[in-house]
């Protein structure tokens, strides 16, 4: 395997090992904050209960989020010192910021996760609350980094070299908001479905529980919110895109040709010989909209660039299509839920709507990883859009497939053991009547 | 400005070396105690380690974003160290919470262990080599050369291996100085006593292989240290602290001895500042990279300055807080309910 293709593979495994990890990390505190609220205000244990179980899987979650983040800081320049060189100064602002973030959410974790019995209920609950700002705050940071990679800003690029750097616009840079926003609703909806379907999981084996009807409840308030959110930031997404990236959004549509107006393609296949997609449904027009908020708009084609300089289109296009899926997915689960919330309230006990639930258990997670591949691959050949080529930032140390196996082995490794453990974990709350109030 | 950005980055390492530091010598501690202070342990660093772990974010972030030439030197030659210590981070972090937390007690808990004190001892073994290597001056100017030479040789000698071994023992006679203090019962006390006392004779015998190795390898560390008088101070300081820790070890003073501790841990690693200052990597062929030759341009370096302050001011009260509410209160006992 040649380095400069193991060098992106490690960072694709580990960068997809990790998000789950940082999804977990920015939703979960504020569930089980939800859930110690409703314990002090009312006093019910099963909510107390809730917020104890939670917090014990949260705790190997989180160990697994900082080693693989760890690993991604130093990955950065182990495997792209070249980037680091050049971007470091331009976008180490965001990261010093995200450092802060971490201590501030190491330290409430800590106080949160052990601190049950030694600080007052309080100041327990605005722990993990803390907890809870310092993630998504977090996550806002390193988005905004990444966010600069896509729309590079705050600097001049004169023979090789940047000068007159701006850290400040470079992290506000045009496409921060509209990625931080997208991610930050994206970590909701992907853990709040997942915790709704692990408890639907275990309600339809152990009914009529009141433990997991509670935690199904939260979780999926969150959930359906977000769920409906995220199709509006996701256009918010793909107008910028369409301004910013052309080429991305010309391979997330598989639009060989600049077209006015342009159509909307549905499935299909690819072609990149041919330029064409085969199969699909073509609906007219829809994409000159969705691109511009106008059904005549021209929107620029893959013809527009150099085909050497094309991102891969058939993964791309690939990606996109199965995270606008798993979105459509996860807004009728939503929706049904609002609505049974407010009316035919006894469906939400139904074994079709707990199986449902149960069914979408990934999918969260799998819109979040395809939504990523859109835009890190769709980035590709570029590092820094239109400024550095990701080939010429690579390391020179040779014999990079080694190591990528090796990481590769361990993630696969970490991730059977943390599903065992959770395993585990459910098992154990179960045998342990304590922590299991089938009544309030 | 940068000498403020130093200062904190100083003191990033210098917490590390001291909180980070000894949860990994906590495990190292742990291959000699057993099971039985295997309890005490796992008590001790639960609630602290994750936060202790981030001084060595702040660092990464603090030379990725002030000093860039200095992380992308240390990652593009340091890669196999470096890729090492990572290694060992993932197992430590991980085998040591699924230990802690995977409720059915069984054969499993015996694989956590054995990973957790292997990375434990791994990790602080490759720190040293890679510290090792950046005082050494070995690593080149350029990739023009074999892969023994650019990427291997640099840090694999025997003074970055006697450099390796020293923060090993460093590191694990902190951890067994502060865990007396969380000792509940005599036996476990006078178990990391002793051993305590034969880490500090090792970590003696170890400093002295340092200086001799870098004798060896015409660092001339005895010169350095005789002609700067703050590595002297620090030595003369580090040397005071010792019957002072023992005094208190023996009066079970917990509180006084991990002080004079870290103390004397903090002029170790001011002293090595001192002869070090301002390079921050040294090169092979003289083109050392110094704090002011490698430093980011100004706006960034300002702005890095007010993140660094307003960090500060959140982190360490937070800080503060955290050890008071497990660290200095042993009203109650019980962590998990
Ligand atoms: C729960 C997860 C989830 C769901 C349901 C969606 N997305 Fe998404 N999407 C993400 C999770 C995600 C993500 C993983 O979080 C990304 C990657 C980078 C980013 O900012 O968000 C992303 C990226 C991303 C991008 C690329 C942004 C860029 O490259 O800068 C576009 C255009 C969209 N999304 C559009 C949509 C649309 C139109 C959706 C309609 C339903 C949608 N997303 C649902
Ligand atoms: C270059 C990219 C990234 C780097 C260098 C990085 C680095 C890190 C580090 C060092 C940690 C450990 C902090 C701790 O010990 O608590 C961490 C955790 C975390 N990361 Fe990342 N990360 C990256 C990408 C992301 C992304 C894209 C997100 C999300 C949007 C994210 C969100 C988080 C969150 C919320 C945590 C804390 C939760 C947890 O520990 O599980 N990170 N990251
Ligand atoms: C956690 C969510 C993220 C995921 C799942 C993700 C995924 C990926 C993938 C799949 C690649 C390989 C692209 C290719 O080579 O075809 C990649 C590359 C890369 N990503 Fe991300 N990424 C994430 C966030 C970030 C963030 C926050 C940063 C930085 C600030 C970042 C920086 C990079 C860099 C430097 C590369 C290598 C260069 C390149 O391939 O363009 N990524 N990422």
């Amino acid at each position: 395997m040649d380095n400069f293709l193991a060098a992106r593979l490690q960072m694709t495994v580990s960068f997809v090992f990790h998000i789950v990890f940082a999804c977990i990390g920015m939703t979960m505190p504020w569930l089980m904050f939800m859930a110690e609220l409703k314990w002090i205000k009312t006093g019910k244990q099963v909510y107390l209960n809730l917020a104890k179980a939670w917090s014990k899987g949260v705790a190997i979650f989180f160990a697994v989020g900082a080693v693989s983040g760890t690993v991604l800081s130093f990955e950065l320049g182990l495997l792209w010192p070249k980037f680091m060189e050049h971007a470091g100064p331009i976008i180490g602002m965001p990261f010093s910021w995200e450092g802060t973030a971490f201590f501030m959410e190491a330290i409430a974790l800590g106080l949160f996760l052990y601190g049950w019995k030694r600080v007052n209920k309080w100041v327990h609950l605005i722990s993990g609350l803390v907890v809870g700002i310092a993630g998504v705050l977090s996550g806002i940071f390193v988005v905004a980094a990444n966010s600069w990679m896509n729309s590079p800003a705050g600097f001049d690029w004169v023979n090789g070299h940047a000068i007159n750097i701006d850290p400040v616009k470079a992290m506000f840079n045009k496409a921060w908001f509209q990625q931080a926003l997208h991610m930050t609703i994206a970590a909701f909806a992907s853990t709040s479905f997942a915790v709704a379907g692990i408890h639907a999981l275990m309600l339809l084996r152990y009914k009529n529980n009141e433990f997991h009807r509670k935690a199904i409840r939260i979780a999926l308030v969150f959930g359906a919110v977000a769920a409906l959110l995220q199709p509006i930031s996701g256009d918010i997404s793909a107008k910028n895109v369409a301004k910013l990236q052309p080429a991305k959004l010309a391979a997330m549509e598989s639009l060989f040709k600049t077209s006015k107006p342009a159509p909307l393609v549905i499935g299909g296949i690819p072609d990149v010989k041919e330029e064409k997609v085969k199969y699909g449904l073509h609906i007219p027009q829809i994409l000159s909209f969705l691109a511009h908020g106008d059904f005549n708009a021209e929107v620029e084609g893959l013809d527009k660039t150099k085909k050497e300089d094309w991102p891969p289109v058939l993964i791309v296009h690939f990606a996109f299509q199965i995270m606008v899926l798993m979105g459509m997915l996860m807004v009728g689960a939503g929706f049904l839920y609002l609505f049974f919330r407010f009316k035919w309230s006894e469906n939400l006990e139904k074994r079709w709507w707990l199986k449902t639930l149960v069914c979408l258990t990934p999918v969260g997670f799998i819109a979040v990883e395809a939504g990523w591949i859109v835009t890190e691959v769709g980035r590709q050949p570029w590092i820094i859009y239109g400024i550095m080529k990701t080939s010429d930032a690579v390391t020179p140390m040779p014999g990079i497939q080694y190591p990528f196996y090796l990481i590769t082995l361990i993630y696969l490794f970490l991730t059977f053991v943390v599903f065992w453990l959770m395993r585990r974990q459910i098992i154990a709350i179960h045998t342990n009547p304590q922590n299991i109030d089938t009544h309030d | 400005m940068t000498s403020f950005i130093i200062f904190v980055l100083g003191i990033a390492v210098l917490f590390y070396v001291l909180l980070g530091g000894a949860d990994f010598g906590a495990g190292i501690v742990e291959i000699f105690t057993g099971k039985k202070g295997a309890d005490t342990i796992s008590k001790a660093i639960a609630p602290v380690w994750e936060a202790n772990h981030i001084w060595l974010i702040l660092a990464i972030v603090i030379l990725l974003n002030g000093f860039p030439h200095v992380f992308a030197t240390l990652t593009t030659y340091l890669h196999i160290p470096l890729l090492i210590i990572l290694i060992g981070i993932i197992f430590r972090g991980t085998a040591f919470t699924f230990r802690y937390y995977d409720t059915i007690q069984e054969n499993t808990h015996n694989y956590y262990t054995v990973l957790f004190r292997i990375s434990s001892l791994l990790t602080p073994f490759f720190f040293g080599v890679t510290l090792g290597a950046i005082i050494l001056g070995h690593i080149p100017a350029n990739v023009n050369g074999t892969f023994y030479e650019i990427f291997i040789s640099p840090w694999l000698n025997v003074f970055t291996l006697t450099t390796g071994v020293f923060l090993t023992l460093l590191f694990g006679w902190l951890a067994s100085v502060y865990l007396t203090g969380e000792a509940n019962d005599d036996e476990t006390y006078q178990t990391f006593e002793k051993i305590s006392r034969n880490f500090f004779v090792l970590l003696i015998i170890s400093g002295l292989g340092v200086f001799l190795a870098a004798e060896f390898y015409g660092l001339h560390f005895f010169s350095k240290f005789i002609h700067s008088e703050v590595a002297m101070g620090c030595i003369v300081a580090a040397t005071i602290a010792i019957p002072l820790i023992w005094r208190n070890i023996k009066r079970r003073n917990t509180l006084q001895t991990r002080f004079w501790a870290g103390l004397q841990t903090a002029c170790i690693l001011t002293g090595w500042f001192a002869i070090q200052f301002p390079v921050m990597i040294f090169i092979a062929d003289g083109s050392n990279l110094t704090i002011w030759n490698s430093q980011a341009p100004e706006r960034t370096m300002s702005l890095l300055v007010y993140a660094l302050i307003v960090g500060i001011f959140l982190i360490f009260p937070a800080f503060a807080y955290l050890f008071k509410v497990f660290k200095f209160d042993n009203s109650a006992d019980e962590t998990l309910a």
